[in-house]
C-alpha cells in the first residue's frame, strides 16, 4: 500500500531528466508543485522550462527522440507508470499554448466542447452547460454569448487565447499548464489573462511559464528559476524576487543577464 | 556639412533618374504579365478549337444513342459516357480510400525510414508511363481471366490514383499547423480522432482537391485502357465484359478514316473536358467551408499557409 498522497501537492517531481537524443535538456529536477496555487517557471531561453512543462502532461513524448528518467506523481498517481495512457494524463493536466490555436473549422461553442465531444460526450444539454461554465470561468462568456455559432477565428487575439483557456477548462482538468500564454498579446489582453490566472487558482493548480518577470511577480505564488536545464532555485515568489538565496537568481530577476 | 556629403553620397532625386526606373518597372511588369498570359493561352486555344470543331456534333442523340456501324451517319456515345463514369467510380473505390489513408500514414505517423521508402516508391510509381500500368494489369488480370473487362479497366485506373492521391494528401496534411495537433492532443483526444476530426477536417478542401486532380487525370487516360477495358460498341452488362470509355472512343474515332467519326471524336473530347470541369466545380461547391470568409486561407496542394507555425516538437524554452 502506498501512503496517502499529500493533497496539498499537485505534482511531485523527483529526479526528472529529459534527453533529446544525447542532449540532456533537463537535469535531475526535483520539485513539489503546490495545489490550487500558481507556480511560475522562469529562466532564459533554452533553459528547459518549456520541456519541463511539457513533461508534466507527457507532451514531450511527441518528439520521438525524447527520453525520460525520474518520476512525476499527480496527486499521488505515477503519470509515467507502464499502464498509464498519455491521453488520460492529458485529460487531467490541460495545456494552453503561447500562440492561441482555436480550431479554424469550428465555431466558438464547438471549440469549447471539442475535448468533450471527441471523447464521446453526446448530450446536447450537458454540452451547452459545460460551454457556458467554461466560458464564464475564462471570463469570456459576456463577450461571446451572442456569437457562440460564429467562427472561432473571428474573435480578437486576446479573446482567442481566453477561448483556448475555456477549451482546456471544459474537460475539467486538475492542473492547467500555461506556456507563455500572454506573450503574443497586447498589454490590455495580457492584463485580462493575468487577472484570470489569479481567479482560476481558486479551483485549479496552475503552472505558468513566462519570460516576463513582472508577470511572474504579479500572478504567481511560487517561482522556480531554471538555468541550463537545472532547477537553480525554487521558493515563494516574494522571496525569489526580493531576497533570493542564489546569486544567479538575483542576477536574472534583476535583469543583469538572460 | 562637407564631411557629411563625402561619407554619405546624396541620393539622386532628379526626375530623369526616376523616369528611367519607372520605365524598367513597366518593362518587367509587362514581361511577367505576358508569361502569365502564356499559361492561359493554351487552355483558351484548346477550348476554342474543341468548341468550333465539336459543338456542331453535340445533340440529343449524342448523349442517348449507341455508336452507329460504319457507313451509317449519326449515333452517339451514350455507352462511352456512362462507361467513363462507371470506370472512374469503380477506380475511386480503390484509389480514394487507399490513397487518402496512405497519405495520412505518411504525414501523421513517424516511421522515418519506412516513410522514406513509401514516399520514394510513390514518386517512382507516379512517373511510370501509363501504358506500362496497362501492360501490368493485362498480365495480372486480363490474361488469367481470359478477356478484357470493366474490372481490369477500373483496377488500372484505381492503381494509378493511389500514389497521386497519397502524395497530395500528405502534402496538404503537412500544411496544417502543428499547433492544432498539439492543442488537440493536450485535450486528451486520442491520436486517430485528432487526425480525422482536426487535421483532415482542417485540410479537407486540399484533400478533396487532390482527389479531384487524380480523378481528372485518370478520366482522360487512354493507353492503359487499351488492353484492359478495351472498349465496347454496345452497353456493358457485367463487370467481366469489356466497357466503352470516352478517351477510348475518341481515340478509335480519331484514327478512323471517316469524317463523321472525326466530328464525333471532337464532340467526345469536348464532353470529356466539360465532364472533368463539372466534377471539379461540383465537388468544390459541396465541400465549401462553413467559414470560408473568415477561415485562414485554404489549404491547397502547393499553397503555403501564412501562419507562423510552431515547431512540431518543442525543445526550446
Amino acid at each position: 500500500m502506498e501512503p496517502q498522497a499529500d493533497q496539498r501537492i499537485a505534482l511531485a517531481v523527483r529526479g526528472l531528466s529529459i534527453y533529446f537524443g544525447h542532449h540532456a535538456v533537463l537535469k535531475r529536477v526535483t520539485i513539489d508543485i503546490a495545489a490550487r496555487a500558481v507556480t511560475a517557471i522562469i529562466g532564459p531561453s533554452g533553459c528547459g522550462k518549456s520541456t519541463f512543462l511539457r513533461a508534466l502532461n507527457r507532451m514531450h513524448e511527441l518528439n520521438p527522440d525524447a527520453r525520460r528518467e525520474g518520476e512525476i506523481r499527480l496527486f499521488g498517481d505515477d503519470i509515467y507508470a507502464r499502464e498509464v495512457e498519455p491521453v488520460v494524463v492529458r485529460r487531467r493536466v490541460g495545456m494552453v499554448f503561447q500562440k492561441s490555436n482555436p480550431f479554424p473549422t469550428m465555431s466558438v461553442a464547438e471549440n469549447v466542447t471539442v475535448g468533450l465531444r471527441l471523447n464521446g460526450m453526446r448530450d446536447k444539454r450537458l454540452l451547452a452547460e459545460r460551454t457556458e461554465a467554461a466560458l464564464r470561468m475564462a471570463a469570456l462568456w459576456d463577450e461571446v454569448k451572442d456569437r457562440l455559432q460564429a467562427p472561432a477565428v473571428s474573435l480578437s487575439g486576446g479573446q482567442q487565447q481566453r477561448l483556448c483557456i475555456a477549451r482546456a477548462l471544459a474537460v475539467q482538468p486538475e492542473v492547467l499548464l500555461m506556456d507563455e500564454p500572454a506573450s503574443a498579446l497586447d498589454p490590455l489582453a495580457t492584463q485580462k489573462i493575468e487577472g484570470l490566472i489569479v481567479e482560476l487558482k481558486k479551483k485549479y493548480t496552475i503552472v505558468l511559464v513566462t519570460h516576463n518577470m513582472q508577470q511572474a511577480a504579479r500572478a504567481s505564488d511560487f517561482t522556480a528559476f531554471f538555468y541550463l536545464g537545472e532547477l537553480v532555485e525554487f521558493g515563494p515568489t516574494t522571496k525569489m524576487f526580493t531576497n533570493p538565496a542564489q546569486k544567479r537568481t538575483e542576477d536574472y530577476v534583476t535583469g543583469r543577464f538572460g | 556639412m562637407a564631411g557629411c556629403t563625402a561619407t554619405a553620397p546624396r541620393v539622386e532625386m532628379t526626375a530623369s533618374n526616376h523616369r528611367w526606373r519607372k520605365a524598367k518597372n513597366v518593362c518587367m511588369q509587362t514581361l511577367a504579365f505576358m508569361c502569365a498570359a502564356l499559361v492561359i493561352l493554351p487552355l483558351l486555344l484548346v477550348l476554342f478549337h474543341l468548341l468550333s470543331q465539336g459543338a456542331s456534333s453535340i445533340n440529343w442523340a449524342f448523349f442517348t444513342q449507341l455508336p452507329k456501324p460504319v457507313g451509317e451517319v449519326g449515333g452517339g456515345m451514350a455507352n462511352a459516357i456512362a462507361g467513363t463514369f462507371i470506370l472512374i467510380s469503380l477506380a475511386s473505390l480503390l484509389g480514394v480510400p487507399v490513397g487518402v489513408l496512405g497519405g495520412i500514414f505518411l504525414s501523421e505517423y513517424t516511421h522515418r525510414r519506412l516513410n522514406r521508402w513509401i514516399r520514394f516508391t510513390a514518386d517512382v510509381v507516379n512517373g511510370v508511363p501509363s501504358i506500362t500500368w496497362g501492360m501490368v494489369v493485362y498480365g495480372l488480370v486480363v490474361v488469367p481471366m481470359k478477356g478484357f473487362s470493366t474490372l481490369a479497366g477500373a483496377l488500372v485506373l484505381g492503381l494509378m490514383m493511389i500514389p497521386l492521391i497519397m502524395r497530395t494528401t500528405e502534402e496538404v496534411l503537412q500544411l496544417v499547423p502543428a499547433g492544432y495537433r498539439e492543442a488537440a492532443l493536450a485535450l486528451g483526444i486520442a491520436q486517430w480522432r485528432m487526425i480525422l476530426q482536426i487535421v483532415v477536417r482542417t485540410a479537407m478542401k486540399g484533400v478533396v482537391t487532390g482527389v479531384l486532380l487524380a480523378l481528372a487525370r485518370v478520366a482522360g487516360e487512354t493507353a492503359p485502357l487499351l488492353f484492359t477495358a478495351f472498349g465496347n460498341a454496345y452497353w456493358t452488362h457485367r463487370l467481366t465484359e469489356p466497357i466503352a470509355a470516352l478517351p477510348l472512343q475518341i481515340f478509335n474515332y480519331a484514327i478512323s478514316p471517316y469524317d463523321d467519326w472525326h466530328r464525333q471524336a471532337w464532340a467526345g473530347a469536348l464532353i470529356l473536358i466539360f465532364l472533368v470541369s463539372a466534377i471539379n466545380l461540383g465537388v468544390r461547391a459541396l465541400t465549401r467551408d462553413r467559414f470560408s470568409r473568415t477561415a485562414p486561407q485554404i489549404l491547397m496542394p502547393g499553397h503555403h499557409v501564412a501562419t507562423e507555425v510552431q515547431p512540431p516538437h518543442g525543445t526550446a524554452g
